[in-house]
């Protein structure tokens, strides 16, 4: 079942628990003190809400990402870059096979607006969704404040590279990125740079590895340097990716530092494929017909790196464009 | 507790895994640039990484490399090692306007001196659209570039992937 509809902020006063209660199309959204329920016309769902808001703010953080968010085996998104389909049971063989899965089409800045909203009412004030479980207090309990500048940190986005001249600079102490308590053995030194008169904008470097060990957030691939489509979005890992990630296209991994663990399955049913443990110097790519979570047990540096062509989903969905990176 | 942060080198890396339960090996095009530099000679541009016409190319940065220009902004991560990045602005440009990936330049390049870089474990470099570039390592790291496939772009998947 899907139907396509426009839709703007829907929100209820304070429930019981303090929060407003969402609609989106026939979506329902609303949370008490432990959880996250979603309801549609053929189904509902409960989320434990500290699951949910991780969820949720990733999807809101990278505006829907490439491909498909799960929120779990029931609840996700998938981005259409322009419009974005919010399902429930598409990816789940049973849901599929009951015909119990739902979806409902909605024009980007609409579902945006809604999402935002309900992660800004549902984020308590001593509650991070970024951060790792062991830096941040528990969601649990009635509303009590907001957390609005943590659930609307601005995503970096280097337009050539980071510490280029007039470009996304790079993170120190007073800029309000301490080093991260998992990084503290990670060198700070900046490479030097020797720039004749005349050329001090032109030529730049910078170190990646301090940069990363500065992260605030973790499972937040953003943009350090570019070439053409080519974006290399590298990132901070622990604990759990909050989202199941169905890709649309090919997706790499570079191993910068310690372990990750990557559970991928078939990105229509769920089946399992593969575990893929990757460590320092490692790259892996993920085909375009997987879904994917990673488990870190030690904060670790992780270098995404992404082909942002906005012709690929259809190329590969066509069959024009394969699913795996290369044959041999 | 005091954490250790893991990096690799070409002296010490540990290579990870695939455990396959339904799938191809294969597909995931798995290799670890460590490895594949240690195998590697000196300022080979080996691809670890490909998205159709991009790619990862894994370096094994040794002595002196010759020069090199692009048409494109490319970036270089050393993930082992010291080396030294010099730029020279190209009076004439040698990469043709449209190409894709690094080319070689003949001899020494022909404009400025940009200035140069040293680069440690973990720095990050733009190798600036229209220069020329060249590394030097006085001991043997490993470099990993940012690019377009290109002429010198080497691609050998099943010597490097898991299978």
């Amino acid at each position: 079942m899907s139907t396509s509809q426009d839709s703007t902020v829907k929100a209820s006063g304070p429930n019981n628990f303090g929060y407003n209660d969402f609609v989106l199309g026939n979506f329902k959204f609303n949370r008490d003190e432990y959880f996250a329920h979603v309801s549609w016309p053929t189904g509902s769902h409960a989320i434990s809400i500290d699951d949910f808001l991780r969820a949720l703010q990733r999807d809101c953080a990278w505006d829907f990402f490439y491909g498909t968010v799960n929120f779990d085996h029931v609840v996700g998104t998938i981005n259409h870059y322009g419009n974005v389909d919010l399902f429930a049971g598409r990816f789940n063989e049973a849901y599929r096979k009951a015909e119990l899965d739902y979806s409902e089409n909605f024009q980007t800045p609409d579902i945006r607006s809604t999402f935002h909203s309900m992660l800004d009412n549902w984020t308590n004030s001593t509650f991070d969704p970024f951060a790792s479980p062991a830096e941040t207090q528990a969601p649990w309990g009635i509303k009590s404040g907001s957390n609005t500048e943590a659930v609307t940190r601005r995503r970096v986005a280097a337009a050539r590279m980071v510490g280029v001249k007039g470009d996304e600079q790079i993170r120190t102490d007073a800029t309000g990125h301490p080093i991260n308590r998992m990084f503290a053995d990670v060198p700070q030194d900046e490479p030097q740079v020797f720039a004749e008169p005349g050329f001090e904008g032109e030529i730049a470097a910078f170190n990646l590895f301090a940069y990363l060990s500065r992260s605030n957030v973790t499972w937040n691939p953003s943009v350090v340097s570019v070439c053409k489509e080519s974006l290399y979005c590298p990132t901070t890992e622990e604990y759990i990716l909050p989202i199941v990630h169905g890709n649309d296209r090919v997706e790499w991994f570079i191993q910068l530092s310690d372990e990750i663990v990557w559970d991928v399955a078939d990105r229509e049913t769920g089946a399992p494929r593969a575990k893929v443990t990757m460590r320092a110097g490692d790259c892996a790519a993920m085909p375009a017909d997987i879904r994917h979570q990673g488990f870190s047990s030690k904060r670790s540096m992780l270098l995404v790196w992404e082909n942002n062509s906005a012709d690929l989903p259809a190329l590969i969905a066509s069959g024009k464009a394969p699913q795996y990176p290369v044959s041999f | 507790m005091a954490y250790k942060t893991v990096f690799g080198s070409l002296d010490n890396f540990s290579k990870g895994r695939i455990d396959i339960i339904n799938d191809d090996p294969k597909h995931y095009v798995f290799s670890n640039l460590f490895e594949v530099a240690k195998k590697s000679k000196p300022w080979e541009k080996v691809a670890v990484g490909i998205n159709q016409e991009y790619v990862l190319e894994a370096i094994r940065a040794e002595g002196q490399s010759g020069w090199y220009s692009c048409d494109h902004d490319e970036t270089v991560i050393c993930m082992d090692g010291n080396v030294e990045v010099n730029f020279v602005k190209l009076d004439t440009p040698v990469a043709a306007s449209g190409k894709s990936g690094a080319v070689a330049v003949n001899g020494e390049p022909v404009g400025k001196k940009m200035g140069r870089v040293v680069l440690q474990q973990g720095h990050q470099a733009l190798l600036p659209k229209g220069s020329a570039y060249s590394f030097t390592a006085k001991k043997t790291g490993v470099l990993l570039q940012q690019t377009i496939i290109g002429d010198l772009t080497k691609q050998r998947w099943a010597q490097i992937c898991l299978s």
